[in-house]
């Protein structure tokens, strides 16, 4: 977030606290916890695709350490602050580890398990007084300074509000955020960039986990008292659909939906036992109708409605101004080493065997193709080598050491790049963002220091180096346009330029050629020549044979899942194996 | 604990462990043909029970009116005449006439009539427009919707706890035992629907189809199987399980209008066991849910929901571990 934003978040955070009346002190402090909580959610849902139904509980969490360390313990709110969002990371991390490399939907499910769990604990556990609840919790303290005053808390608040917002931003703004963003529906895509996309989904659940313990210190210190009922599953349900009816795929969604649901379901409470006579949970039926009626009609919520602001292209990422030096020329190879080999590799699916006994090798400073008529297992053969499938028998050796048991992101560590057959881009974000995440591994620096801006010169470096990429390949002119928006042969070449920002020493192109013009495919054998000779291996699977054979050193022929021939391209083309499998037999 | 006791808390956990089953195998059939976890199952099962009851006391149950309402957008985005303009018409006139001779099997009969045509409205309203959405927000649609139900089921049924009429009130003793009909009954509906089902799935087109469509949706597609009309047989069947299960578990224990979401968490929990996908391994899983939670009942009753969900996690562990790692997810 740029520093005028939050400059003025903070401008109101001080100034709310001062002007409203005290009604609505009250009504703010709760709009702004439940934004903490939803700004989490907004991080976990909208950007990296997971999403929780038992956020509440870990508001709950950490509201039940502070009140026990400051009511009973006489510690001050410092400690329950720091012990209250430690344990509700550590049951996060717990939670995340058991089910972060399974669906989607089971870490939905499973936290509608836990979310009853907690609620349940917290009101049988005999220390946390069951639903009596636990009053006098100690107002918030900074030195001598004593926050008795719900207007001084809600300052607090706020400005929490701010902070987490404004860190959020920053994280989004990162190269970890580029991978967050890849979590979403693209996560073979961020492996073979060498995310471990296990590793982060987890971390970003702790992200989520942590704001809603930060909001449920708040909450204790706040309300001064506590019991298990704003911690149920019901109040899970409504952070989440207050990110729906915001809008998921936004920070902003976060406090627009927290304020429609808190201020509407005050109005609910008014109004509706008035009109029907009688009392009960009807509005959460009404929220659950338009969040039906939202997904239905319009899933990105209504921030984008209110703001009319639908597909706006992404704003332009600013030139860097100092950037760290990063060299963009690939890790040496020797030249003639075997980079990589395929021994005896077979694969079946059920019955089927995509790849049959297939062995052959690729070296650096050559141009290895990969021929074949449809469905003759050259895809397959990539996802064996790629680590995204593994062999059922065989090995794979890569730059002379075993693959196997190896995921992809691991394999794209060691120096392999692929690019896919069915184009896998983020096409909501920019092209420049998009070629960026193939420089992930550039990057060390870690979630804490991304939220606080500490990431900017290694961050202008990696976009540097995206650009020389993108460079490179023609592409400058449209690095800021949405990866979505180009014609299908230029998001081939985004994804060679994002496979190159990996600095590779072993390529994968799948098609690459497919899609593109002719003077563009004369630019791209300029480009994987000019690579060849800078020592990079290429492996490409393609289907024209004018640019296969024009660039290739040598061509391993494909048919059935059996590699039926090999060799110089001009060798290969007579071969009559070869022919047969093109044109059919002979007569 | 005595061995008196130890049995008599075995049967209940059975046949609980039989009702989770039900809904398991529910909750399979709809997220393999349709991807949704239909959380409303649940509330399905509490509606079965509930206008079953109704009837039993001489009421029109207020579903019904929920089921014509359903009916008529259903009608106007769709023109299915005969199915939701014939049939409901017909339900509604035979309610009229049928619920005042307060019989138990009527009103049995008419409570599964009027829930399980909810299954496929609940699919035509609700998820045909989300249908190609991700599983995540078919999820939030289907939590989102199990509010809705239980609102409604609050309008008709108010908060207070109802009973169904048993299908035999007899009981036999076996030595120390005190078996009850009730209980041999649900567990001999459970067996007789598995079986049906496996007929069904094995036998009929619409069975072959639904299994075409769970495993491959877009093949099955290809080769002329209606995805709408799959959607809306599984949750037929769905909802047609859940208000089985729902007259069968009413005459053991009383339910309302919100009981049925912890009845289908348990349900989740057996199906999750079976990994979303095995019915052997769902309904094994079911019967351990219902003994443990009948055992943890006994021994520890306050903490019956921690012990019940805390089982999750070494499944999910193993599961955990089992899972392809660069597989694209949903």
């Amino acid at each position: 977030m740029k520093p005028p934003a939050w400059l003025a978040l903070l401008g109101i955070a001080v100034l709310a606290p001062l002007i409203l009346p005290t009604f609505y002190v009250t009504l703010a402090g709760y709009i702004g916890l439940a934004t903490i909580v939803a700004l989490g959610l907004v991080l976990l849902t909208g950007i990296s695709g997971q999403t929780s139904f038992g956020q509440a509980s870990f508001v709950g969490i950490a509201a039940y350490a502070t009140t026990l360390l400051t009511r009973y313990a006489d510690q001050p709110p410092i400690i329950g602050l720091i012990v209250g969002v430690l344990v509700t990371g550590i049951v996060a991390w717990l939670l995340g580890l058991i089910t972060a490399r399974l669906s989607g939907h089971f870490l939905a499910l499973v936290s509608v398990a836990w979310g009853i769990s907690f609620f349940s604990l917290f009101g049988t556990l005999p220390w946390l007084h069951g639903f009596n609840g636990i009053g006098d919790i100690p107002p918030l303290t900074l030195g001598p300074l004593s926050a008795s005053d719900q207007r001084i808390n809600l300052a607090v608040i706020l400005v929490v509000v701010a902070t987490v917002m404004a860190m959020s931003a920053n994280l989004l703004d990162s190269r970890l955020g580029r991978a967050i963003r890849a979590l979403n529906g693209a996560r073979l895509m961020g492996e073979s960039m060498g995310i471990d996309t296990v590793r982060l989904s987890r971390h970003v659940f702790v992200i989520a986990g942590i704001f809603a313990g930060l909001a449920g210190f708040l909450f204790a210190h706040f309300q001064r008292f506590v019991s298990p009922t704003p911690f149920n599953l019901g109040a899970s349900i409504d952070y989440l659909f207050m990110v729906i009816i915001g809008g998921s795929e936004s920070l902003w969604g976060a406090p627009v939906g927290a304020m429609l649901v808190v201020v509407l379901r005050d109005q609910f409470n008014d109004w509706i036992p008035r009109i029907t006579g009688r009392a009960g949970d009807f509005e959460a039926l009404v929220f659950s109708l338009v969040v039906i009626l939202l997904l239905q009609r319009a899933p990105e919520g209504l921030l984008p409605l209110l703001m009319r602001l639908k597909r706006q292209p992404p704003p332009p990422v600013l030139p860097p101004e100092t950037a760290a030096d990063l060299s963009i020329a690939p890790a040496a190879a020797t030249p003639g080493e075997e980079v990589l080999s395929v021994e005896s590799v077979s694969r079946y699916f059920g019955g089927l065997a995509a790849n049959r006994d297939v062995t052959f090798s690729v070296r650096a400073r050559e141009i290895v193709a990969l021929i074949g008529p449809n469905g003759a297992g050259k895809t397959t053969l990539f996802n064996v080598v790629s680590g995204v499938i593994a062999p059922s028998f065989g090995t794979v050796r890569l730059f002379g050491s075993i693959a196997r048991h190896r995921r992809p992101h691991h394999i794209a560590a060691s120096g392999v790049a692929r690019t896919f057959q069915h184009v896998r881009l983020l096409g909501r974000r920019s092209v420049l963002e998009n070629i960026a995440l193939g420089a992930h591994l550039s990057g060390r620096i870690g979630m804490l220091r991304a939220m606080l801006r500490l990431d900017r010169s290694e961050e202008a470096a990696l976009l540097d180096h995206a650009r020389q990429q993108a460079a490179r390949l023609g592409l400058t002119p449209l690095l800021d346009m949405r990866a979505g928006d180009l014609p299908l042969g230029q998001q081939r070449v985004v994804e060679i330029a994002r496979a190159l920002c990996l600095r590779p020493r072993l390529l994968l192109l799948d098609e690459p050629a497919a899609g593109l013009r002719l003077a563009e495919k004369q630019r791209l054998a300029v480009l994987l020549r000019q690579l060849r000779a800078e020592g990079m291996g290429v492996l490409l699977v393609e289907h024209d044979m004018d640019f296969v054979m024009g660039l290739a050193d040598r061509v391993v022929v494909m048919d059935f899942g059996q590699k039926i021939a090999e060799g110089a391209p001009e060798q290969v083309q007579s071969d009559p194996a070869v022919m047969e499998a093109y044109l059919g037999a002979a007569a | 604990m005595d061995s008196f006791i130890f049995f008599a808390l075995l049967q209940d956990g059975i046949t609980t462990g039989a009702i989770y089953l039900l809904l398991a195998i529910g909750l399979l059939i709809t997220f393999s043909v349709t991807r949704v976890i239909f959380v409303p199952q649940g509330d399905l099962l509490a509606f079965g029970a509930l206008t079953a009851a109704s009837l039993q006391s001489g009421h029109v149950p207020g579903t019904l009116w929920l089921l014509d309402g359903f009916s008529v957008l259903a009608l106007v985005m769709s023109r299915n005449w005969l199915a939701w303009g014939v049939y409901p018409l017909v339900l509604t006139a035979a309610a009229w006439f049928l619920a005042p001779l307060e019989q138990p099997a009527i009103s049995i009969l008419l409570a599964l009539a009027i829930v399980t045509p909810m299954g496929p409205l609940i699919w035509r309203l609700a998820f045909r427009p989300v249908a190609d959405a991700s599983v995540l927000s078919l999820l939030i649609v289907s939590m989102a919707l199990h509010f809705v139900i239980i609102g409604m089921g609050l309008v008709f049924f108010g908060p207070e706890e109802a009973r169904v009429p048993a299908i035999t009130d007899t009981s036999f003793d076996l030595g120390q035992l005190n078996i009850s009909g009730q209980s041999l009954c649900v567990l001999g509906s459970c067996v007789v629907l598995v079986a049906g089902l496996r007929w069904f799935f094995n036998a009929t087109m619409h069975g072959k189809a639904l299994r075409a469509a769970a495993s491959d949706r877009l093949g099955a597609r290809l080769v002329g199987i209606d995805a709408n009309a799959t959607g809306a047989l599984a949750f037929g069947l769905a909802a047609f399980i859940a208000a089985l299960a729902g007259v069968l578990i009413g005459a053991v224990t009383p339910l309302s209008y919100d009981a049925g979401f912890d009845i289908g968490l348990k349900g989740f929990v057996a199906a999750i066991m079976g990994g979303l996908v095995s019915y052997p391994l769902a309904a094994a899983g079911a019967v351990l849910v219902g003994v443990l939670e009948s055992l943890g009942s006994f021994w520890a009753s306050a903490y019956r929901e921690v012990i019940v969900f805390t089982l999750l996690i070494p499944v999910l562990v193993w599961l955990s571990l089992r899972a392809g790692s660069g597989e694209e997810r949903a």
